[in-house]
């Protein structure tokens, strides 16, 4: 009996050591570099999820970081010298962001870090990173207002996002706003831009809903708005659960439309979900796969050729992707790693040709200029694009954020700067 | 509150009631039969979900699909007896930590086999429209299944041949071996009985959910888990009322307030009723009836 059990067991452990085996081959096999090499060459941090609840929005972010550095390093690398990635799974966690954050930058010394997914997660590991003055990258689509020295927020705000979506819809549809949005700073200060856009364009916002992390109910949510009968829905959901609204409006033949700063761009749900759940999905972007345009149409081919299982290419991929380019452009500009020199080359100014579009960085709030579009999904969950704009970050000039000259680390909100909030 | 807004909070509850029974059974089944606490119940439903829902894309029509999740879910659940659980009995601790082993592996290879999410079945039936508004059929169709599943529940463990025996060897194994009773086939059914509802359970969800991720049963855990505790050891006297009681403040608090609020109460109600009854819905039951039956 004892003897047969052993066996068993030993057969047992012999299949997951297989199946892990085949999993190592898999990973090598999609070309990804040695995470944690031990080299003395120059390394830059990659902590972007794969597993836990917004594993949708971090592979793509992960893997598109990895076309970035394979193409520098067979450019000849930056400054003549191969990068090293250093790349583990922080899993959606901000506790093991925190402590992943600290080793990459007291273990492994990165010279420039890529990190987090959600503001709660940038907030979490800023202070680390302030501590140790660490030039870091944020890439992921947000609220606005970091003025930062050493934080470089790559990916549109708010005041970009939502400035280019709302008033759309107001003219489109009509003045009536229903807000329903993440629970945490993301999604409450994404709400107080819509009511302060929502003043601006002559609009009202006729219901608020801040709805958690995680959740998947939204038979309540859904006869509230019903209650109200709005106009259109601004939607700042976020993560995997909350993708179960959309499913639930067609369930439940809800066919108000929506505006998002949050939907399709980086969790493809209208690739995951059965038409019609997005039908009328109008979201403010500065990229997504479907753009077409011939320098994207590339884009997309490296990167489906280095990743040829990968889901989707969504906003934020890209955001790492051209920003991983940019910091390579300064360094090399700088002649050093050194990161104060390659700040202050970075604050010098710098324009770099994004699948998006060129793109220029401006010095004084470490924001980008993009070019927002309005992509709308229809019935077929086919999306097409419209209303191009060139949109510059404005709202950290309106408070007076200036780097170089007033070198702070802070986050403004704009209910401190606005009474209509 | 108007008509409309009664049918709301009607329909809200049905949909609360379903879901925590639905979430509970398989778990109460294992734990209230067996005394194993079953910390992979959220995977056992993923596993019926994910059978689900790639057989419907294999082409299957959904109630196939679901048959094909309720069978792998069972057949799953018997070849982890077979191989490990089996092994714990009597060892509570030592039970939750193999199993809560076995979740995260779970997890973790469903990522790497099927990636972060599978494309969704949508949700059949449409919706109901009243007024101003509307809800959805299937999700008020669950609360159905949830009493149809605690009805068959009832008569598989009261009227059958297999009940009384299952029964006979979680009171007293020794007993029930020296009367001819196979315990181990006993255990083992019970099992298979616990991981076809979690199957159930996953199929049924399959469809009323966004793409499936391998964090899928995560979701079902906190209900389940608050609901076994308040129901207490019996499943068929505790999952229904804990079920009900729950359901109602959450649909009451949320239909009030916001899902969050409606969480919130319903997790404090749970707290509460565990201070005040130690042993659940049916630790209360029981002690009405013994009492009842000595005043006879």
């Amino acid at each position: 009996m004892t003897r047969r059990s052993i066996s068993r067991r030993s057969a047992l452990a012999g299949g997951v050591a297989s199946g892990l085996a085949a999993i190592g081959g898999c990973l090598s096999e999609g070309g990804i570099l040695n995470g944690s090499g031990g080299s003395d060459g120059p390394m830059i941090g990659v902590l972007e999820d794969r597993s836990g609840e917004f594993a949708l929005n971090g592979t793509a972010k992960w893997q598109a970081s990895l076309l970035a550095v394979e193409e520098l390093n067979a450019d000849g690398g930056v400054l003549g010298e191969e990068l090293d990635v250093y790349d583990p799974d922080p899993q959606s966690d901000n506790q093991r962001y925190q402590e992943l954050t600290r080793e990459a930058l007291n273990r492994e010394g990165v010279d420039a870090l890529w990190a987090g997914y959600s503001s709660a997660t940038r907030e979490a590991i800023r202070p680390i990173i302030n501590e140790e003055e660490q030039l870091y990258f944020y890439t992921t689509q947000y609220e606005g207002g970091v003025c930062d020295r050493t934080t470089f927020a790559m990916g549109a705000t708010a005041r970009q996002q939502l400035g280019a979506v709302i008033p759309y819809m107001i003219e489109e549809y009509g003045p009536r706003i229903y807000t329903i949005a993440a629970d945490y700073n993301f999604g409450q200060i994404s709400g107080d831009w819509v009511r302060l856009l929502a003043d601006e364009h002559d609009a009202e916002v006729v219901g608020e809903e801040f709805i958690p992390l995680g959740e998947t109910d939204f038979g309540s949510t859904i006869n509230a708005i019903q209650g109200e009968d709005p106009d259109f829905i601004a939607s700042m959901l976020v993560g995997d659960g909350h993708a179960n609204f959309y499913e639930q409006r067609a369930d439940n033949e809800l066919d108000v439309p929506m505006a998002s700063s949050t939907t399709m761009a980086q969790g493809y749900e209208h690739r995951r979900l059965d038409p019609p759940a997005l039908e009328d999905m109008y979201v403010g972007v500065n990229y997504m796969e479907e753009l077409e345009t011939d320098r994207n149409a590339a884009f997309v081919d490296a990167f489906y050729e280095q990743f040829p299982d990968a889901d989707y290419l969504n906003q934020e991929a890209q955001n790492n992707y051209f920003s991983i380019h940019m910091w390579a452009e300064a360094v090399e500009a700088a002649g050093t790693f050194d990161q104060e020199a390659v700040i202050a080359e970075l604050e010098d100014g710098i324009e770099v040709e994004a699948p998006e579009g060129d793109v220029e960085l401006d010095p004084e709030t470490h924001h980008m200029t993009h070019h927002m579009r309005i992509g709308r999904a229809d019935g077929e969950h086919e999306v097409t694009f419209s209303d191009e704009q060139y949109i510059e970050p404005s709202f950290l000039h309106e408070v007076g954020c200036n780097l170089p000259d007033d070198p702070e680390q802070t986050q403004y909100e704009p209910d401190e700067f606005y009474d209509e909030i | 509150m108007n008509g409309y807004e009664l049918l709301n909070v009607t329909f809200q509850f049905l949909e609360s009631f379903a879901f925590i029974v639905l979430a509970t059974v398989g778990l109460a089944v294992i734990f209230g039969m067996m005394g194993i606490i079953n910390l992979a119940h959220g995977e056992f439903i993923l596993v019926g979900a994910y059978a689900t829902t790639l057989s419907a894309h294999q082409g299957l029509p959904l109630p196939a699909a679901m048959l094909v999740g309720v069978v792998a879910t069972t057949i799953f659940g018997i070849v982890l007896e077979r191989t490990i659980i089996r092994r714990l009995y009597g060892r509570l601790l030592d039970s939750m930590v193999a199993t809560f082993g076995i979740s995260l592996v779970l997890v973790q290879l469903t990522r790497i086999l099927f990636g972060n999410s599978i494309d969704q079945v949508s949700t059949p039936f449409g919706a109901i429209s009243y007024g101003s508004y509307s809800y959805s059929l299937y999700r008020v169709l669950l609360a159905g299944a949830a009493i149809a599943t605690l009805l068959g529940l009832y008569l598989l463990f009261t009227r059958t041949a297999f009940g009384i025996r299952a029964r006979a060897t979680i009171q007293d194994e020794e007993t029930a071996r020296s009367m001819g009773v196979d315990t181990d086939r006993m255990y083992m059914s019970t099992f298979a009985i616990g991981s076809a509802l979690a199957g159930l359970t996953g199929a049924l969800y399959a469809p009323a959910r966004a793409s499936p991720t391998p964090e899928f049963g995560s979701e079902f855990l906190v209900d389940a888990f608050v609901a076994v505790v308040v129901g207490g050891p019996s499943v068929l006297v505790g999952t229904p009322l804990a079920g009900g009681f729950l359901g109602l403040i959450e649909a009451f608090f949320t239909f009030q307030w916001t899902q969050f609020i409606g969480t919130v109460a319903m997790l404090v109600a749970a707290i509460v009723m565990i201070r005040l009854l130690p042993d659940g819905f049916s630790g209360l039951v029981e002690s009405v009836r013994t009492s009842w039956r000595e005043s006879e």
